[in-house]
């Protein structure tokens, strides 16, 4: 059984990041980590690979040369091999564009499963998983809180809010995973020691058959037009004194607001 | 100027169309007549309801797929709908379902999409979508160059106003294909929240955590929230010390939302609630303590006891919607 693992390299701290001069974000010299639900996605992987003898898991990633360090990530969580698609073409890619390029990439390797962090920490889209399955011919199992494979299909948990929805799926397929859905340990020396040595294998787009023309910025469906900071100066009150004053100047609050 | 395609969200207990339902066809109308496209049984209500929000055509479709395969069918119509009206865009709710269908819709119409988008305009050539990135600290306008421009709009921020129309009725048949049935939905199990809105998309919500004291002072929370209409949650002290249910855990790793108001009853604000909660347009805060983290991201705190702040409260509001004061009362929100 194959097994696919989309992951992403995120920025550790969201909040500091800015934007370059084409409007994406910038990114050098900034900390990064695996992104936790593709951690977890690796966990679910190596959990299932424990219950079956024929599980190969590859790690794959599509980013500039640091985001070898996800990959790195992976194969200490559990991954048996990595794959980077590194290629200057690909800066700016939309996600049309990289569910493209994973696609491609999960079509040369071959899947049985396609698994994958439900959000990515910085941009958070969601939209990566279904655009690959659906690029794929597959079916897709997003956001799920619990994973179970069964002999030749994938069953999920999901809550949807107003309550759990289980739903089913014959193999291949792919499922992304919220942070809910456990399954991850932490790497033993061994393994952390090994990924380090470990070979990851890089892929440009030409490996992948993909014109660097119809990716990246140039090939981009969606086109940032203006950033602007957002506006932090929020008028804020704090009111202190007796119980009664302090409830009647809340409800004026709501009621100025139109929620009374 | 061609139709904009919104698709019709209802709730799952009753089928009702909802509230992002019509905050959607309110920014609708700013890109071009709107077209619902509703799936599933079609009643008299829901269309009365789409219309006098402005949708001038509804598009049903009823095929026995609508529950069984619920993303796949909303997908096929869509694209369906796109191929034959070509759109000026598509509009979805955020959500988790609407993300998925928004993503594959993309995919198979070679579109560019947007996500959660806080705001639409139109601008010289199709529509722009305002997003805020990177933990708000960041809004991004972006514009679709290729394609019928997918738009997933946060809907609870969004206010709905009518606009009636008598909306034509169309009554469309979608080819389904096999392969739409490689998602199949086996069981449905809701939680017993009653007759409060769903945390994920209640425009309201009101929040317990470590200050409220017991479990038993806890109750003080759920009369706040069936004072205002709103959705109950506990902090993630709350849901640990089993004040409140697990799924209703406002936290980094419970439930993220993102209300029109939101009301921290004694929740410090710690950087996980934080997270959690950031997204409401109004936030309020009561809590004993004068240096809690809340306040910093609060637009209105009250520094005080709750046990005794709450029951005034309670009181004030009541009086309020028995007499209403004549500059306060606004018109019935939807």
């Amino acid at each position: 059984m194959k097994v696919v693992v989309l992951v992403k390299h995120v920025p550790c701290v969201i909040g500091d990041l800015s934007f370059a001069t084409d409007l994406t974000v910038d990114r050098v010299g900034v900390r990064a980590r695996l992104n936790e639900a593709d951690e977890l996605a690796v966990g679910q992987a190596r959990r299932i690979a424990l219950s079956r003898v024929d599980v190969r898991i590859t790690a794959v990633t599509v980013g500039p040369v640091g985001a070898v360090d996800a990959l790195r990530r992976a194969l200490m969580l559990g991954a048996d091999q990595g794959v980077h698609v590194l290629d200057e073409g690909l800066h700016g890619c939309d996600v049309l564009a990289t569910s493209r390029v994973l696609a491609a990439a999960v079509v040369r390797l071959g899947f049985d499963l396609v698994l994958c962090g439900a959000a990515s920490a910085d941009s958070g889209m969601s939209a990566v998983p279904a655009m690959v399955a659906e690029r794929l011919g597959v079916a897709v199992l997003c956001f799920a809180d619990t994973l179970e494979v069964t002999r030749d299909g994938v069953e999920i948990r999901r809550d949807n809010g107003g309550g759990l929805e289980i739903l089913a799926a014959d193999l291949p397929a792919v499922v992304s995973v919220t942070e809910r859905c456990g399954g991850l340990r932490y790497p033993s020396f061994a393994a952390i020691v090994s990924a380090r040595h470990e070979f990851v294998r890089t892929w440009s787009l030409a490996d992948l058959d993909i014109d660097a023309a119809e990716v990246g910025l140039r090939g981009a469906a969606t086109v940032v037009r203006a950033v602007t900071p957002a506006a932090g100066g929020k008028n804020r009150v704090v009111v202190e004194g007796d119980a009664s004053s302090t409830a009647v100047r809340m409800a004026d609050f709501l009621a100025e607001r139109q929620f009374l | 100027m061609g139709p904009v395609l919104v698709l019709v969200e209802r709730s799952e207990a009753d089928g009702t169309v909802c509230r992002s339902t019509c905050a959607l066809l309110t920014i609708a109308r700013r890109l071009g007549p709107p077209v619902a496209v509703l799936c599933g049984p079609v009643d008299a209500a829901s269309i009365a309801l789409l219309g006098r929000f402005g949708a001038a055509t509804v598009c049903t479709v009823t095929s026995p797929e609508v529950d069984e395969y619920p993303a796949a069918c909303r997908v096929e119509t869509l694209v369906d709908l796109a191929r034959r009206m070509s759109p000026t865009t598509i509009l979805i709710a955020s959500g988790r379902a609407g993300q998925e269908i928004a993503a594959r819709v993309a995919v198979r119409l070679d579109s560019g999409i947007v996500t959660d988008a806080i705001d639409i305009r139109m601008g010289p050539d199709g529509p722009i979508a305002v997003q805020s990135v990177l933990a708000g600290s960041y809004l991004v306008e972006s514009s679709i160059v290729r394609g019928v421009p997918v738009i997933t709009i946060r809907t609870e921020a969004a206010a709905a106003e009518a606009a009636p129309v008598d909306p034509t009725v169309h009554k469309v048949d979608i080819e389904f294909p096999a392969r739409g049935r490689a998602t199949r939905l086996v069981s449905r199990v809701r939680n017993d929240a009653g007759h409060r809105p769903d945390l994920a998309t209640a425009a309201v919500v009101v929040a317990g955590g470590h200050g409220i004291g017991s479990r038993d002072s806890f109750k003080l929370v759920d009369l706040v929230a069936d004072a205002l209409g709103g959705a109950v949650g506990g902090s993630h002290t709350a849901t640990e010390l089993g004040w409140c249910p697990r799924h209703a855990k406002i936290d980094q790793i419970g439930r993220i939302i993102h209300p029109r108001l939101y009301i921290a009853l004694g929740i410090s604000g710690s950087v996980r609630h934080q997270a959690a909660m950031q997204g409401a347009e109004t936030i309020v805060a009561i809590d004993h303590d004068p240096a809690a983290p809340i306040f910093r991201v609060a637009d209105f705190g009250v520094v005080g006891d709750l046990q005794q702040v709450i029951p005034e409260l309670l009181t004030e509001i009541r009086r309020r919607k028995t007499q209403p004061v004549a500059t306060a009362a606004g018109p019935p929100e939807v």
